[in-house]
């Protein structure tokens, strides 16, 4: 037990925190962004996956971990604009056009995988780069805080600044206004001139550069290599961090540490003889629990849009109304 | 008279074959308030969605301004500077007033969204058309009547000059309507013009300028309020048709099978949609409830069957108390139930007309002799049916999907009537189906109604609810306003006029009639079952 609080009260715990978050921080402020808009992104796990091969890829092709960066974002867009196009334009349901392209993108990554390294599993055999590591100057003087929060790679900042920029961008912004008007009531949206269409699309293209980062984050700065799924679930993990945090990006954030603090748990819990694999298991229990959470809320919001705008039930009749 | 907006033989016909609108005219005036009244389905509603650019109009044309305008959507109406409130709101819940005020067509300070100016924008607004609102509460925490405001403001500030609101005193408490009132004269005052879309006659009658009355699709009449009375309005409306009066033998009334006492819902909004609604049917006969639609009679039926519980009161069934049971238990006491909106509640249409015949008996023993179920006994039975009640359809197998809506129509009732029910709760049993198919659903509700099942009929067809009903009930404003012991000594004026809420009767006046209609007839079992105790061990 003394082992295990020494542990936890080390810095290197909470620097390994930080490094598990970033990818579900990532993951989880892409999907507060498309359930906002009434879209909720499925297929995250799928875009991380795919951005963290297209990062390792290019990124060694052009030996430039700046080239793999963009590659990364770029093939994040990509699977968000062919979600976008499946559930907006065909109007495929959003939840199997999101399945197909996680589907895809486990089995599409390891046949590039094969066709570009040749191995199935990892690819060690190509040399990509890293993103660089950030020393803060101030704080990296502080005996403990430093410790935590200096020395990661360049994206666990970027996370932690989207995390503003999120905010801004959504409660500050004339778009982001409208993207949450589309959301929550598209009839009212579409009643002032709005395209429920186009913003959708816009918010499926910035979940799909978040997931970008993020795949960019697990395959060229958590480690240097990709592995074929190794995504494991961050993803709906963002799912579930953006519902437990109640799709504000602060709230989003905290959940994330909360299953980032879980994952690192894992990692150190069989120092002290508790099997790892029951408390790796921990965060996707908690996913399940906030994804009932996140089913009941979808269930009040129904009910709370029915109750503003129809304070009168006028029933079926009112439906079958056909003067 | 210079006229602001001329719509010119209007001609709506929907793909279903229902004639909304057979060449209307229909004219306003500037800065005036002008009503546009009629039953449901006169085609109020279509003529102004085709106004606003959510219908198109076969044939005729829309004039505003003196010119010809082409109305394809609402962005295009808005332009033109025509402004509608819908009777449902279009409002973002969780964003605040001045939010959902200036969506669309936010201020910026650089790439921000000015806050400020939104809200500086909106109580402007408000102070200017005192249209009081609180700019800075979200929407979801404000009352009706300010969201109503909302709707308005919203409508002021792309520039409407034109507003129509579509029956914007149905969610309004009496002083919200009072407020709402006196900010439409306001808008009158500031040269704005208002489309008026109501059936409550009393506030066609404080508010308006001139009214225009639709019945069937056609406009029936354009007056002057002033030059009206209430009851002149009224008479428009409901029309002297001739009355339609089915062959029915004489009724034979028995003991009560279903009794309502002092029935009451209040919505969660806190709307009392019912205020303490009393009646008996009687075994053998026909009890019509006539009434505008929204006057409570959806919610009494959901009550009825089940599919809605009641704030306060009793429903007993044979003396059973079956108040807030689940449909299937209401079910087996004997209701049955034709509902309003077949597709919703009577039929499911992808399944075929011989499985829907048998959704509410598919347990049965009949149908599940041993251990899976017999599709032959479920054909036979299907079959039988199609032929007692004449379903056109090539055969019990076709999908529900398939057929006519009087078809849909007749496997429903079908179903129904079949249940061997002790009293049939039927709601707008005609709603939407052909002449033919009508005439033989009411000939079949005849028929159970001789063989001693009660029946509950509600319906807003004045024709239908007269020439079916033996006793004959109004309900206006979720209460009962009027009770008629003899139906077929009811004119059309005279029930229009309860229907609107012109006249009401006493209770006293109404007891006299409960009691005229029950005189000679005070039979035991009456009495047994007015006895809570006994209904209560009958279980």
């Amino acid at each position: 037990m003394k082992e295990l609080l020494e542990t936890i009260l080390s810095p290197a715990f909470g620097y390994a925190i930080l490094r598990v978050t970033t990818p579900i921080l990532f993951a989880g402020l892409g999907a507060a962004v498309t359930e906002l808009a009434g879209v909720i992104n499925i297929g995250m796990e799928g875009i991380m996956l795919t951005a963290a091969l297209a990062g390792v890829i290019v990124g060694a092709l052009c030996e430039s971990a700046a080239a793999g960066l963009a590659a990364a974002v770029a093939a994040g867009v990509l699977m968000a604009l062919v979600m976008a196009y499946f559930s907006l334009n065909l109007k495929t349901d959003i939840i199997l056009a999101g399945i197909a392209l996680n589907l895809m993108a486990s089995g599409g990554t390891v046949f590039l995988l094969y066709v570009v390294a040749h191995d199935k599993g990892v690819s060690s055999s190509l040399a990509s780069p890293v993103l660089p590591q950030v020393r803060i100057p101030v704080i990296d003087q502080i005996p403990v805080l430093g410790e935590i929060l200096s020395n990661h790679n360049v994206m666990v900042y970027v996370a932690l600044l989207s995390v503003l920029v999120v905010s801004y961008f959504l409660y500050r912004t004339p778009y982001g206004l409208r993207l949450r008007a589309v959301g929550e009531n598209p009839d009212a949206a579409d009643s002032v001139g709005i395209s429920v269409h186009q913003v959708q699309y816009v918010a499926l293209i910035i979940s799909g550069i978040l997931g970008g980062f993020g795949g960019a984050h697990l395959s060229m700065g958590y480690v240097s290599w990709f592995a074929r799924d190794m995504t494991a679930g961050r993803g709906f993990i963002g799912i579930a961090a953006q519902a437990l945090g109640g799709q504000t990006p602060i709230g989003t954030l905290l959940a994330s540490l909360f299953f980032g603090m879980t994952d690192a748990l894992s990692n150190f819990m069989h120092f002290i003889g508790i099997p790892s694999e029951f408390v790796q298991m921990l965060p996707y229990l908690a996913t399940v629990v906030a994804l009932a959470l996140y089913a009941r809320r979808q269930v009040t919001r129904r009910a709370r849009l029915a109750r503003v705008n129809r304070p009168v039930e006028a029933g079926t009749g009112a439906a079958a109304e056909g003067d | 008279m210079n006229a602001l907006l001329e719509m010119k033989r209007i001609t709506k016909v929907y793909p279903n074959g229902v004639v909304a609108n057979q060449s209307v005219d229909f004219s306003v005036a500037r800065g005036e308030i002008h009503a546009l009244v009629g039953e449901n389905g006169a085609g109020k509603t279509t003529l102004m969605k085709v106004l606003f650019g959510l219908e198109r109009a076969d044939e005729g044309e829309v004039f505003y301004k003196g010119e010809k305008v082409d109305i394809t959507s609402p962005s295009v109406a808005i332009s033109h500077g025509i402004g509608m409130v819908h009777q449902h709101f279009m409002l973002v819940p969780s964003l605040t007033v001045a939010e959902n005020v200036v969506l669309g067509l936010e201020p910026r300070r650089g790439i921000s969204l000015d806050v400020k100016a939104a809200v500086r924008r909106t109580e402007e607004l408000a102070e200017e058309y005192s249209l009081p609102v609180d700019a800075a509460a979200r929407v979801e925490d404000i009352p009706v009547g300010m969201r109503q405001k909302v709707e308005i403001l919203k409508a002021l500030l792309r520039g409407a000059e034109l507003l129509v609101l579509d029956e914007p005193t149905a969610v309004l408490t009496p002083q919200e309507t009072v407020e709402l009132f006196a900010a439409l004269r306001n808008l009158r005052e500031r040269g704005h013009t208002i489309i008026f879309i109501s059936h409550k006659l009393r506030e066609v009658k404080e508010i308006s300028d001139r009214v225009t009355v639709m019945r069937n699709g056609r406009v029936v009449g354009v007056v002057r309020t002033a030059e009206a009375t209430e009851a002149d309005i009224s008479r428009m409306m409901v029309g002297r048709e001739v009355v339609f009066r089915v062959e029915k033998p004489p009724a034979t009334p028995g003991r009560p099978v279903m009794r309502v006492e002092d029935l009451r819902l209040v919505t969660d909004a806190g709307k009392e949609v019912l205020k303490g609604v009393s009646f008996v049917v009687r075994r053998g006969e026909i009890l019509g409830v006539a009434g505008v639609e929204g006057n409570g009679q959806t919610e009494l039926v959901e009550i009825l069957t089940g599919l809605r519980p009641p704030s306060g009161g009793r429903v007993l069934v044979d003396g059973e108390d079956v108040t807030g049971a689940d449909p299937g238990t209401i079910r087996r006491c004997g209701v049955s139930h034709i509902p309003e909106d077949r597709m919703t509640y009577g039929a499911a249409a992808e399944a075929t007309i011989r499985e829907n015949l048998i959704a509410d008996r598919c347990w049965s023993k009949r149908f599940n002799p041993r251990v899976l179920m017999s599709l032959k006994v479920v054909a036979e039975h299907g079959d039988a049916l199609v032929r007692e009640y004449d379903i056109r359809a090539r055969s019990s197998a076709t999908p529900v999907k398939m057929l006519s809506g009087g078809n849909i129509q007749k496997v429903v009732v079908a179903r129904e009537l079949s249940a061997d029910p002790k009293v049939i709760v039927a709601n707008q049993p005609n709603r939407g189906i052909d002449v033919g198919a009508t005439e033989f659903i009411h000939r079949k509700l005849i028929e159970k109604r001789s063989s001693g099942v009660g029946v509950l009929l509600v319906s807003a067809d004045l024709n239908e609810v007269m020439s079916l009903s033996d006793r004959l009930l109004v309900l206006y404003g979720g209460e009962v306003v009027a009770l008629f012991p003899d139906a077929s000594e009811v004119t059309e004026e005279e029930l229009g006029l309860y229907m609107l809420g012109v006249k009401r009767m006493t209770p006293e006046e109404m007891a006299g009639a409960e009691a005229a209609s029950a005189g000679g007839r005070a039979d035991p079992s009456d009495a047994e079952a007015r006895s809570p105790a006994v209904g209560g061990g009958a279980r």
